[in-house]
C-alpha cells in the first residue's frame, strides 16, 4: 500500500511526507465515497423505476442528502482525523444507502410517500447520527481520553440499559421492553449503552487484566481464574440475565455478554473466561427457556418453523417463514429492486430488512452486504492489531466485534442459524437509535485509526 | 494480545461463513420447496403481474389477460362468462384460482418447470414474462347445446369422445360470472365471492366433476349388469322372479318397480328386460345373488374411488362396503349410499361405447408456448379396461333397446342409433328426486358419450323422472355432435 511505502521513509522525510500520506488516504476515501454515492443513488432510482416505472426528484434529493451528509464527515476528517482509515466511511455510507433503498422500497409498496414515509424519517435520523459522529471526531481528539471516563461510562451504560424499566418513559413494543418514548419519538437506549459498555470494559480490563489473568485452580486441563476474580463476570452475567427476564430481550443480552467475553479473553488471554461465561450464559438461557414463555416460543419457532401449529400460533413462526419465502423468491439473482413483494413479510423495514434486500437483490446482493460488513469489521480488527496502546486495541476489538455479533444475531436469526431475537441490522435497518449508535462506532474506529497512524513509528 | 485477536478474527470469520451458508441454503437449495409451500402467497401474487396465457376453445379465447393501467398490469377477462365458467373457473386476487385457471396455473402464469429456459432467456433479454396458452378439447357447438339444453335446471352435463377421452362439453348450473371475481377491486371481489359461497344453490361447485354427489339411481344398473356379464355366470337372458313387491332381506320394508307393476309380463324377468324397462326388483335380486365384492370390483375398475385430473381434480364416486343384505339390494339399483359424479357415469358410457376401454378424460388439447410452439400435447391414454369387447357390445345392444323400446325413449334421434340409460334417484323420503341420463351415440360408431344430472327433481319434486327431464337434455347434446 502507498501508506506503507511512505511510512517507511517517514523517519527521514519528516513533515513533508506525513502531509502527503494523509492526503492520499483521504483522496482514496473520496474516490470510494463517490462510488458509494453512485451505488446509493442508483439503488434508490432503481427502486422507483422498478416499482413505479418513473423516477421522482424527491428520491434523488434523498440520495443527494445522504451523500452531502457523508461528504460532511469526509471534510471534517480532512481537518481532525486526516490519517484515519479510508474504508470505514465509504462502507458505512453504502450500507446506510442500501438500507435506505430497502426501506423506501417498502414505503412505495405500502403507498407511504413524502414525510409519512419511513425513509424520510431514516434520512432525518441519519443526519442526527452523522452529526453525532462528526461531534465525536471533533470532540474526542485522542481516544485515550476516553479511558479517563471508564467508570462514568459504566454508569451511563447501566443507566441507559435500565431506562426502559422506568415507568412513564419506558415503552413496550412487540413484547420487548427496550424502548423509551419522549414525545413522538421512541428510542432504544440499549443501542447506545453498548458503546458505553465497550468503553467501560476496555478501561476496566486494561487496568485489571493482570490480576484477572492470574491462574487459579486447574480443572479438566483448563486453568481456571481465582474465585475472587469472578466478581466482574458475575455482575455482567446478572445484568444480561435481568435484560432477558425484565426487558424480555434475548438478543441484547447475548450482545452485551458476548462483547464482554471476547474483550476479557483478548485482555487476559485466558480461554477459561470464555468457558466460564458460556457455561453461565448457557445455564441462564436454559432456565429462561424453561420458565419464560417468550424464550421457549422463540426456540420452537426456530426448530420447527414449518409446523402448521407453530406457524399459526400467536407469536409463532409466521414472520420467520414469511421472511424465508421472501428470500426464496429472490433466489440467486433476486427479483430486481422494486420488483419483489417484500411488503408481504412483517416488519420488512427493521427486523427483516435483510429479507427485503435478499428478495430483491438475491443471494448475490446478500453476499455483497455480508462482504461489506466483513470489510467494516476487519478494518476495525486491523486497527486492533496495529494499535500501540492496550486500551485502544481493546476498544477497537470490542466495537468491531459488537458490530459483527449484531450482524450474526440478526441475519442468523432471520436465516435460522440461531433463534430469532429482536436486534437491528447495523446501518441497514430502520431505527434512529441503531443508526446513531453505529455511526458513533464508526467515528470511534476512525478516531482510533487516526491516532494509531499518527504515532511516529507505526505502520498500518 | 495479537494471538487472541487472531482467534477472535477467526471466530468472526466463522460467524460470517455460517451466514453465507445459511443464506445459500435458503436462496439456492430450498428455493423450490419454499416456493411450492401452499402458505407462500408470493407465488400466487406473482402470477398476476405476468401476462397470463389465454385459454382457447376452437381458437377463440374464453379467458384472456388484457392490459390495464394499474399495478397488476393485466386484467383477466372472460368473454363468455356464463357459458364457460364451469370450465375456466376463476382467478381472483389473494385467493386460490379454480377450474383450468387453477389446475394449469403454472403453465398459464409461465412459472412451470418446463418454462425454465424461457425464464432464463427473459432475464437477459428483459422481455415481459408471458404465460403459455392452453387449448381445450371443448367443442363450442356441443358446449352451447349442453348449456341451452340444461336451461335453468340445477345440475350438470358432461360430454366426452369415447375413443380419446376428450371432454367436448362441461356445464354445471347455476354458474357464476368469473369477471366479477377477477376485478382488481379486492373489496368488490371479496363481496362477490362471499355471496357466491353463501348461496344455497352453491354456484361455485362444479357439479359435473364434484359438488355434493348424488345417488346415481338406475344408471348404476349399468355397472351391476357389467359385473354380472363379466362374471360369466349370467347372460342378458338370465331370468329372475318377477313379483310386484319385494321385501328387503332382514327388514319389513318393501320395494317396488318404479312403474309400480310387474317388470314386463310373466313370472320371470330377464336382465335385458329389467335394464330396458329399468325395473328395481330383478336388479335387487341380481345384486343379492352377485354379491357386494363383485359389484364393488366392477365400480373400481370403471374408476369409482379414484380422483381423476381432468386436469381439475374430480371428487371420487363411491360404492359403499360392508353392506348388509338389505343395503346390498338397494345398492344394486343405485340407492342407499352409492354416490356418483356425471363425469364417472360418462366414463361408464364411454367405456361401453369404446369396446370396453375407458379413456382418461381430459379437457386439455395442447399447451402452447408464447411463440406458439407446442409445449405439451397430451396423448389419449387408456384409463382402464373394466369389461371385454363382447360384454361391451352386448351392453350396447341392451342400451339401444332401452332407447328404442324402453324407459329411455326421450333420447331418440331420428336416423341415429342411440344407446342410453335413465335414472331417477330418491334422496330423503320427502326430498325431490335426482334425475339422470347417460348414454352414447351413434351406437354403432360412437362419437359422443354423455351424462346428465338434474338435481331438485327438475322442479317437479317427486313427480319428475329421468326420461322426462334428463333424457331430452342428453338427446340435444348428442344431436349437436352427430349432426355436425
Amino acid at each position: 500500500m502507498t501508506a506503507t511505502a511512505d511510512a517507511t521513509k517517514a523517519p527521514r522525510a519528516g513533515k513533508v511526507k506525513t502531509m502527503r500520506a494523509p492526503l492520499k488516504l483521504r483522496n482514496l476515501e473520496l474516490a470510494l465515497l463517490l462510488l458509494a454515492w453512485t451505488i446509493n443513488l442508483g439503488a434508490l432510482a432503481l427502486v422507483e423505476l422498478g416499482a413505479l416505472g418513473t423516477v421522482e426528484p424527491t428520491i434523488i434529493l434523498i440520495g443527494l442528502g445522504l451523500s452531502a451528509l457523508t461528504l460532511a464527515v469526509h471534510i471534517a476528517m480532512r481537518f481532525v482525523a486526516s490519517q484515519a482509515d479510508p474504508f470505514i466511511l465509504p462502507v458505512a455510507t453504502v450500507l446506510n444507502g442500501i438500507g435506505l433503498a430497502g426501506i423506501y422500497r417498502v414505503d412505495v409498496a405500502e403507498g407511504d410517500t413524502g414525510f409519512a414515509s419511513v425513509a424520510i424519517r431514516q434520512v432525518m435520523w441519519t443526519s442526527i447520527a452523522i452529526g453525532c459522529a462528526i461531534g465525536v471526531l471533533v470532540l474526542v481528539r485522542n481516544h485515550r481520553i476516553l479511558q479517563r471516563y471508564t467508570y462514568i461510562a459504566m454508569f451511563v451504560g447501566v443507566v441507559l440499559l435500565l431506562l426502559p424499566m422506568l415507568p412513564g418513559i419506558g415503552q413496550e413494543i412487540s413484547g420487548a421492553r427496550v424502548w423509551i418514548g419522549i414525545g413522538p419519538f421512541s428510542f432504544q437506549p440499549g443501542e447506545i449503552a453498548k458503546i458505553a459498555l465497550a468503553i467501560f470494559f476496555a478501561g476496566y480490563l486494561v487496568t485489571r487484566r493482570d490480576s484477572l489473568a492470574i491462574v487459579g485452580r486447574k480443572f479438566l486441563g483448563l486453568q481456571l481464574p481465582r474465585l475472587r476474580d469472578l466478581g466482574p463476570i458475575l455482575v455482567i452475567w446478572a445484568l444480561a440475565m435481568s435484560v432477558i427476564v425484565f426487558q424480555r430481550d434475548l438478543g441484547t443480552a447475548l450482545l452485551y455478554f458476548g462483547l464482554f467475553l471476547v474483550m476479557i479473553y483478548v485482555a487476559t488471554g485466558r480461554f477459561s473466561w470464555i468457558f466460564i461465561g458460556l457455561v453461565l450464559f448457557g445455564t441462564g438461557a436454559f432456565f429462561a427457556s424453561r420458565t419464560l414463555n417468550y424464550v421457549e416460543g422463540r426456540i420452537n419457532n426456530w426448530l420447527d418453523a414449518f409446523n402448521p401449529a407453530v406457524y399459526d400460533a400467536d407469536g409463532g413462526s409466521y414472520q420467520l417463514v414469511q421472511g424465508l419465502f421472501g428470500l426464496a423468491n429472490g433466489g440467486i439473482i433476486g427479483t430486481g429492486l422494486g420488483q419483489g413483494r417484500p411488503d408481504l413479510t412483517p416488519v420488512p423495514q427493521s427486523d427483516y430488512i435483510i429479507a427485503t434486500l435478499g428478495e430483491e437483490l438475491g443471494l448475490i446482493g446478500v453476499f455483497c452486504i455480508l462482504a461489506l460488513y466483513l470489510l467494516f469489521v476487519s478494518r476495525g480488527l486491523r486497527i486492533g492489531f496495529a494499535g500501540q496502546d492496550d486500551f485502544g486495541k481493546l476498544l477497537a476489538v470490542g466495537l468491531s466485534f459488537v458490530v459483527a455479533l449484531q450482524v450474526f444475531v440478526v441475519i442468523g436469526g432471520v436465516t435460522r442459524v440461531i433463534p430469532l431475537t429482536g436486534l437491528t441490522t447495523p446501518f441497514l435497518a430502520a431505527g434512529g437509535s441503531s443508526l446513531v449508535a453505529n455511526w458513533i462506532i464508526a467515528a470511534l474506529l476512525l478516531r482510533i485509526s487516526d491516532t494509531v497512524r499518527t504515532q511516529p513509528r507505526i505502520v498500518v | 494480545m495479537n494471538r487472541e485477536l487472531k482467534r477472535v478474527s477467526a471466530l468472526i470469520l466463522l460467524m460470517f461463513v455460517a451466514l453465507l451458508t445459511s443464506t445459500s441454503i435458503i436462496q439456492v437449495v430450498q428455493v423450490d420447496t419454499l416456493q411450492d409451500d401452499p402458505r407462500n402467497v408470493r407465488t400466487l401474487y406473482e402470477s398476476y403481474s405476468t401476462q397470463r396465457g389465454p385459454i382457447l376453445v376452437a381458437g377463440q379465447p374464453i379467458a384472456e389477460s388484457v392490459p390495464v393501467d394499474d399495478q397488476y398490469k393485466f386484467l383477466r377477462t372472460y368473454p363468455q362468462p356464463d357459458l364457460y365458467s364451469t370450465v375456466t373457473g376463476y382467478l381472483t386476487l389473494g385467493g386460490q384460482p379454480t377450474g383450468i385457471e387453477g389446475a394449469l396455473n403454472e403453465q398459464l402464469s409461465g412459472t412451470s418447470n418446463s418454462q425454465f429456459f424461457d425464464q432464463v432467456t427473459r432475464l437477459f433479454t428483459g422481455q415481459e414474462p408471458t404465460g403459455d396458452t392452453v387449448e381445450l378439447t371443448i367443442d363450442p357447438a356441443v358446449q352451447q347445446a349442453a348449456f341451452d339444453a340444461l336451461g335453468d335446471e340445477q345440475g350438470a352435463v358432461i360430454a366426452v369422445r369415447p375413443s380419446t377421452g376428450e371432454i367436448l362439453a362441461m356445464v354445471s348450473k347455476p354458474g357464476f360470472d368469473p369477471n366479477q371475481l377477477s376485478v382488481h377491486d379486492t373489496a368488490a371481489a371479496e363481496q362477490t365471492y362471499e355471496s357466491l359461497l353463501g348461496a344455497s344453490d352453491q354456484p361455485l361447485q362444479n357439479r359435473a366433476i364434484g359438488g355434493n354427489l348424488n345417488p346415481p339411481g338406475s344408471v348404476f344398473k349399468l355397472l351391476v349388469t357389467a359385473a354380472a356379464l363379466e362374471s360369466g355366470q349370467y347372460t342378458p337372458d338370465t331370468p329372475f322372479p318377477n313379483p310386484g313387491t319385494f321385501e328387503l332381506p332382514g327388514t319389513s320394508s318393501t320395494i317396488r318397480n318404479s312403474e309400480g307393476g310387474l317388470c314386463g309380463g310373466g313370472d320371470t324377468a330377464t336382465i335385458a328386460t329389467a335394464l330396458r324397462l329399468s325395473c328395481n326388483i330383478p336388479f335387487a335380486e341380481l345384486g343379492l345373488s352377485l354379491g357386494e365384492q363383485s359389484i364393488s370390483e366392477m365400480t373400481t375398475a370403471f374408476g369409482f374411488g379414484k380422483s381423476v385430473d381432468v386436469p381439475m381434480e374430480s371428487t371420487p364416486s363411491s360404492y359403499p362396503r360392508g353392506l348388509d343384505q338389505a343395503q346390498l339390494a338397494l345398492s344394486a339399483f343405485g340407492q342407499g349410499s352409492v354416490r356418483a359424479t356425471p363425469l364417472q357415469m360418462a366414463m361408464v358410457s364411454a367405456g361401453i361405447a369404446n369396446g370396453g376401454k375407458v379413456m382418461k378424460p381430459t379437457l386439455v388439447s395442447r399447451v402452447l408456448a408464447p411463440d406458439l410452439s407446442v409445449r405439451e400435447q397430451p396423448q389419449p391414454e387408456v384409463f382402464s379396461t373394466p369389461i371385454s369387447g363382447d360384454t361391451a357390445s352386448t351392453m350396447t345392444q341392451m342400451m339401444v333397446n332401452g332407447v328404442d323400446n324402453g324407459a329411455a325413449s326421450n333420447a331418440r334421434i331420428s336416423g341415429v342409433k342411440v344407446a342410453g340409460k335413465t335414472g331417477t334417484a330418491e334422496n330423503g323420503s320427502d326430498d325431490p328426486y335426482t334425475l339422470w341420463f347417460t348414454g352414447f351415440a351413434p351406437a354403432d360408431n360412437p362419437e359422443v358419450a354423455v351424462a346428465v344430472v338434474v338435481e331438485n327433481g327438475g322442479g317437479l319434486g317427486q313427480t319428475g323422472y329421468g326420461n322426462l327431464v334428463a333424457a331430452p337434455i342428453a338427446q340435444k347434446v348428442m344431436e349437436a355432435v352427430v349432426n355436425r
